[in-house]
């Protein structure tokens, strides 16, 4: 971007977001698709998300282009995600957590009989991570292997991470047991782990552009 | 020992609450011993600093910068 057009995304981003249709169905459509996923419940999903976008639009003016206004929704909608959380205890049902075969499947591919890694599931360095994440490639593979989650594990992780709710927090509001909150968040971030390693920094071009 | 599986939900749950010393101890003497495990707990923090900078729009900026 050249200085001339940040200045203009900077001074006058106004009219241009608000006349972009695609931009905003687009946001729109993110934006229900993560809060259907933490309050599994589409109406419930839609108030929300139609808030966030109101409150936000109201000031739109102060912001800088895209980016920035596309922030600002998505801290809206997390704090209006949180606050129904946490006063609809009991409302949201995770439903009936994860049976035992499952979990035995999912982890006989990483770890052999006696709970060692198994020789090609073991985790690699990640060289410099903080390199990655000004890659916008990287953030793709980031996305995907978060769409790649089981439901609940994905819930649960995002009510975890994304939005920063303490377990406490997520246990009451999903009726969980603190015992079941840990093995599915153990289970999502071995999952995203390995998806990330096997689909980022395990790739050769990745090691290419290192030597 | 503890195993690697073992190691990995102490590393998981220390994410949410604050391993006990006993705890401590023998993951740490784990994550000594085993480079993947020893690996996996600093992609504990590298993931959580991923999902935050995601949850912040990181994404999005960079997308628009280029």
């Amino acid at each position: 971007m050249t200085a001339n057009q940040e200045i203009k995304n900077t001074y006058s981003p106004t009219g241009n977001l608000l006349a972009d249709g695609e931009f905003l169905e687009d946001i729109r459509r993110q934006m229900i698709r993560f809060a259907t996923l933490q309050l599994s419940d589409s109406h419930m999903a839609e108030d929300a998300v139609q808030e966030a976008l109101i409150g936000a639009l109201k000031n739109v003016a102060s912001f800088g282009g895209r980016a920035a206004l596309k922030t600002w929704v998505f801290a809206i909608l997390k704090n209006k995600i949180a606050d129904v959380l946490r006063h609809k205890q009991r409302t949201v049902n995770i439903g009936s957590l994860v049976n035992d075969e499952d979990e035995e499947a999912d982890l006989s591919e990483l770890f052999d009989r006696k709970g060692f890694w198994q020789p090609d599931e073991r985790p690699v360095a990640w060289g410099n991570p903080e390199e990655s994440l000004r890659e916008g490639q990287f953030w793709q593979v980031f996305e995907a292997c978060l769409d790649g989650l089981p439901p609940k594990q994905a819930r649960v992780f995002m009510m975890r991470e994304f939005i920063e709710l303490d377990a406490d927090e997520i246990c009451v509001t999903v009726e969980l047991s603190t015992s079941n909150l840990h093995v599915l968040l153990h289970r999502a971030r071995l999952r995203l782990r390995e998806c990330v390693e096997n689909k980022w920094y395990l790739q050769g071009e990745r090691n290419d552009e290192l030597s | 020992m503890m195993n690697c599986r073992e190691a990995t939900q102490l590393m998981s749950a220390s994410q949410e609450r604050e391993l006990s010393l006993a705890e401590r101890m023998s993951l740490g003497v784990h994550t000594m011993m085993c480079k993947g495990c020893h690996n996996y707990k600093q992609q504990m923090g590298t993931l959580r600093t991923i999902t935050r900078a995601y949850a912040k729009g990181k994404n999005e900026q960079l997308e628009n910068k280029s």
